[in-house]
């Protein structure tokens, strides 16, 4: 079991993800670089969070034409495990491997907080240790976290179950006072039809430890071990 | 071009000035050349007015490994790693442009972290604005926090704490200091030192532009009308560009391609290259033609002076030149050899064939005109009206004749909590991405910020302290104030307070009482930093801040770091249990605007013994708005828990609005499940110790003497605190 972490220029946590992986979970994981072409040896890639390409034109536009993506495009068709968080949630967004876009946040500002996150879909690679309805603490950090789809795009995500977190209340309840970006649906976090893609706002990198204040997220990356094992 | 005397006055070049650069030059330099000289002896690159006074701070100790005079200090933090910090001013440009100026503040200082191999873990910021009742204020603080958002989160550091205080003379001078701290290996420093003949001098980075010529001219001198003509002074942030650039030095670094590195800062090309001469001995011939360059026809005076963000000189190994451009090309970086080093110890620049500059590399960087200005105490200090109450300053004059006259404390803890000066300040850091990086256990909003460190079992502790009233009130009781908060502040996280840096922020040095205040500020931070054995390692003088004539409060601030042995000693300021108990520890003399530093190290030892002993849940030092503010901040919510209460017993010390808020010296409030073992520890050291109460409930109760003065929901407390800012802002 290998997993990658892709440094675009402009990635800021990619070592954060690496840690989780090595340091947290002791599994083996290497750097794969924006401009490598074969995916070779891997069976899960992270795309971290950053400003990949300063996040300059829109927020992860340029990324997408780097080389590496050609190859996450093939190795998500063949089932590989893709897992975009922040910024590689909007890069999964702008190449098409995930429905929808990042809009600016509705309050024009960039968020750095802690939220709950209510577990939608738990028969993915990515949530199949979490129970249905479970609340996960797990921290965002954006100014482009705003989920919008148009309507039909909505509904089908919806209706086929792709939604896997959304922002909730501590009490579980999905409400506009908890949604911290004006995502539709207070959507945080989508997985593709074929379920082996998942992209989310908020940080499991920086939950995945109790003294960072939760370890919630370690949850999300024991998940993928999980179905790594099973296959 | 005939050197005039209204050129002179434009450079800021006083006739002394000059005649000393004609002895230096031995004849009477070209205008690039003045320009040169210009920057390099400016108060912002020279110190030409603090420096006899600077000689006075303590700079050595045992853990300190560079002292001033490097981009940043560095200290040992044991297994065999090593600590960059250093905190600077950004004042004259955030007032500017207040979006751009932080921006560029945050920029600078974390490359002058990474320029010493440091990889740069931890920012934190020290802001000044005058009330947010008046318009102008308020932009300026939105572009302020803007501006560090843009640069820090795209950079990748965590901001993690910081300080914002408002008060009516910082309304036309508005202080931004920017704090960043690097962890690397201690045998990887890497150094501003051109050495090695014939070596290539490489640029990297942005190219050069006309952005930001004279920006260090700028800050040394103060703002009239013409504050707005003076915003193309300021330079334009790129974060991305100097995220690429770490990534670039740090692995050329790494590959051990580099010989002497300095980032291009305040004065550019021209700082970084006589700098790096005068320190290694050497020369540097410089051809501009070569430069990067952003805009046509540039002359040798522009390029030399440009302030164009996120470049790097750097000096390779002769042998390694083409490896060095292969990282920064990987990187999608300009690098492209500018010149070499030479044996005459001089600064030769060339232009289109001809030589426009040549000057003495040691001359230019070191021996700038040293000033003992004239010192004399002011006539007349700010009035002793809110000695006890200084959260206070600030606030609209209405609010103050009320919180002095009322008697309906439930109503005044409410104001006092929802004022400028000690609400939350969570509107502000919650732009700023405080957890990249994943290391952040104790982030802003907290006494001290606590970042662990990977592959260890420590943690760092930091934090900043700029108590400018009481500076204001008396310079020198002040400055050891600061000191003692701040060290108090690591000892409460569970630390040990190692070294500091300071940014100390005055008005015109020109004018005597400003001496004075700063000559009595370094006093008295020699005095309590020897005492605590807490070096300052570096740090950075704003003078000039003056607006119209009128000179801001002397307003130093103290960076200080702290190492934690053990992640499992970090300790929080907020309560953590019900049942506990909640006891206050103080010495048996308490004073108000001045400490006493034997009392101090008394409390310090206390705490900090009793966190290694593991005798304590949660510390918190009290601060501005006293005791009963400081209950309130360690009951309100947080990442572990929901909202708490309290019922506490105010001890009857000095009458009811003086014990509820007053702002005493050397105060901690503890929570502890064993309250006797630290009554008799207490004891025994000569400490005063009182057991106020429990934690627990949903409501604040403070009972003094026989009444219950403040009884209040703890939820409607904490929403007021935390409503208050958003409010103020909208």
């Amino acid at each position: 079991m290998k997993f990658g972490v892709v440094i675009f220029p402009g990635s800021n946590c990619e070592q954060d993800c690496h840690y989780v992986i090595q340091s947290v979970l002791g599994k083996p994981v290497e750097y794969i670089w924006h401009q490598d072409t074969s995916l070779k040896g891997f069976d899960a890639v992270i795309l971290p969070g950053g400003f990949s390409y300063g996040d300059y034109l829109r927020t992860g536009a340029l990324a997408k034409f780097s080389p590496v993506m050609n190859a996450i495009a093939d190795f998500a068709k063949k089932g590989g495990l893709v897992f975009g968080i922040c910024n590689g949630f909007q890069i999964l967004t702008e190449t098409g491997l995930l429905p929808g876009a990042l809009l600016r946040n509705v309050g024009l500002k960039y968020v750095c907080k802690f939220e709950y996150l209510k577990t939608e879909n738990t028969g993915t690679p990515f949530t199949n240790l979490l129970q249905k309805g479970q609340l996960l603490r797990i921290p965002i950090g954006h100014g482009d976290g705003n989920f919008f789809a148009d309507a039909d795009t909505l509904k089908r995500i919806e209706d086929n179950g792709q939604v896997a977190f959304r922002y909730a209340d501590g009490a579980g309840q999905i409400t506009k006072e908890a949604n911290p970006n004006g995502s539709l649906n207070n959507i945080a976090g989508i997985v593709n039809e074929q379920r082996n893609v998942l992209g989310m706002m908020p940080h499991p990198d920086r939950s995945s430890e109790e003294i960072l204040g939760s370890a919630d997220g370690k949850l999300i990356f024991e998940s993928m071990v999980n179905a790594l094992v099973a296959r | 071009m005939m050197i005039t005397d209204e050129i002179l006055n434009q450079h800021g070049i006083t006739a002394d000035e000059y005649k000393k650069i004609v002895n230096i030059l031995k004849r009477e330099p070209n205008i690039t050349e003045l320009g040169i000289f210009s920057v390099m002896w400016s108060e912002h690159c020279s110190y030409k007015s603090s420096r006899v006074h600077l000689r006075r701070l303590p700079t050595k100790g045992p853990a300190v490994l560079q002292g001033p005079g490097e981009n940043a200090g560095i200290i040992d933090i044991g297994d065999g790693l090593a600590v960059a910090y250093k905190i600077e001013s950004h004042n004259h440009p955030s007032f500017i442009e207040p979006f751009q100026g932080a921006a560029t503040g945050v920029g600078g200082i974390l490359r002058d972290i990474f320029t010493m191999g440091a990889r740069p873990i931890a920012a934190m910021n020290s802001l000044r604005f005058g009330p947010l009742h008046k318009a102008q204020n308020k932009r300026i603080l939105e572009g302020v926090v803007g501006g560090i958002a843009f640069y820090g989160n795209c950079f990748g550091v965590p901001t993690v704490g910081g300080e914002v205080y408002f008060a009516e003379g910082y309304s036309q001078n508005p202080l931004v200091n920017a704090f960043a701290l690097g962890i690397f290996e201690k045998d990887k420093i890497f150094y501003g030192r051109a050495t090695g003949v014939g070596n290539p001098v490489i640029y990297v980075g942005a190219k050069t532009g006309r952005d930001g010529i004279h920006g260090a001219t700028m800050a040394s001198a103060g703002f009239g009308e013409d504050a707005g003509a003076k915003r193309p002074n300021v330079q334009i942030g790129d974060p991305f560009m100097e995220k690429l650039l770490l990534e670039a030095c740090l692995e050329a670094m790494e590959k051990g391609l580099i010989v002497g590195i300095q980032d291009m800062g305040a004065a550019g090309l021209t700082c970084s290259s006589c700098e790096m001469g005068a320190r290694a001995g050497t020369g540097v011939e410089l051809n501009l033609d070569t430069v990067p360059q952003r805009e046509t026809s540039m002359s040798a005076y522009e390029i030399m002076l440009s302030e164009s963000q996120e470049r790097m000189l750097l000096v390779a190994d002769k042998s390694k030149e083409k490896e060095v451009f292969e990282v920064f090309h990987k990187w999608g970086l300009d690098a492209v050899t500018v010149g070499h080093v030479t044996d005459d110890g001089i600064l030769r620049v060339q232009q289109h064939g001809k030589s426009v500059a040549e000057i003495p590399n040691r001359p230019l960087a070191d021996d700038a005109p040293v000033y003992q200005r004239p010192l004399m105490p002011p006539k007349s200090m700010i009035s002793a009206r809110l000695d006890d109450f200084t959260f206070l300053d600030g606030c609209e004059p209405a609010f103050i004749e009320t919180f002095l006259a009322d008697t309906d404390w439930n109503k005044l803890i409410k104001a006092a909590v929802s004022s400028p000066n000690l609400c939350s300040r969570q509107w502000i850091w919650q732009q700023y991405d405080h957890m990249v990086q994943s290391n952040t256990m104790v982030g802003p909003g907290s006494d001290a910020a606590v970042v662990r460190v990977k592959g260890t079992k420590k943690a760092l502790a930091m934090t900043l302290d700029g108590p400018a009233y009481r500076v204001a009130r008396n310079p020198r009781e002040g400055a050891k104030l600061a000191v003692a908060e701040a060290c108090r502040n690591i000892v409460c996280s569970g630390g040990r307070p190692l070294a500091a840096t300071n940014c100390l922020n005055f008005g015109n040095p020109e004018h005597p009482e400003v001496m004075w205040q700063f000559s009595e500020v370094v006093d008295g931070m020699t005095e309590a930093c020897s005492f605590f054995n807490t070096p300052i390692t570096g740090g950075n003088v704003s003078f000039y801040n003056e607006t119209f004539g009128g000179d801001i409060y002397p307003t130093p601030v103290l960076g200080m770091v702290g190492l934690i042995e053990d992640l499992s000693l970090v300790t929080r300021s907020s309560f953590q249990t019900a049942g506990d108990s909640i006891v206050l520890v103080e010495p048996v003399n308490v004073l108000a605007g001045k400490v006493n530093l034997e009392d101090e190290r008394a409390v310090q030892t206390f705490v900090s013994t009793a966190i290694r002993d593991r005798l304590v849940k949660s510390a918190h030092d009290i601060s501005e708005g006293g005791l009963a503010v400081a209950l309130a901040e360690c009951c309100y919510s947080n990442l572990h828990r929901g909202a708490i209460g309290a019922e506490i017993q105010i001890p009857f010390q000095v009458e009811v609005r003086k014990d509820l808020f007053g702002e005493s010296s050397s105060r901690v409030i503890l929570s502890t499940s064993q309250a006797a073992e630290l009554k008799k520890r207490a004891e025994q050291v000569g400490l005063k110790f009182y057991e106020l109460g429990k934690v627990g409930g949903k409501r604040l109760i403070l009972k003094y003497e026989k009444v219950e003065a403040v009884n209040i929901d703890i939820d409607e407390l904490e929403s007021a605190w935390r409503q208050a800012l958003p409010k103020l802002v909208s």
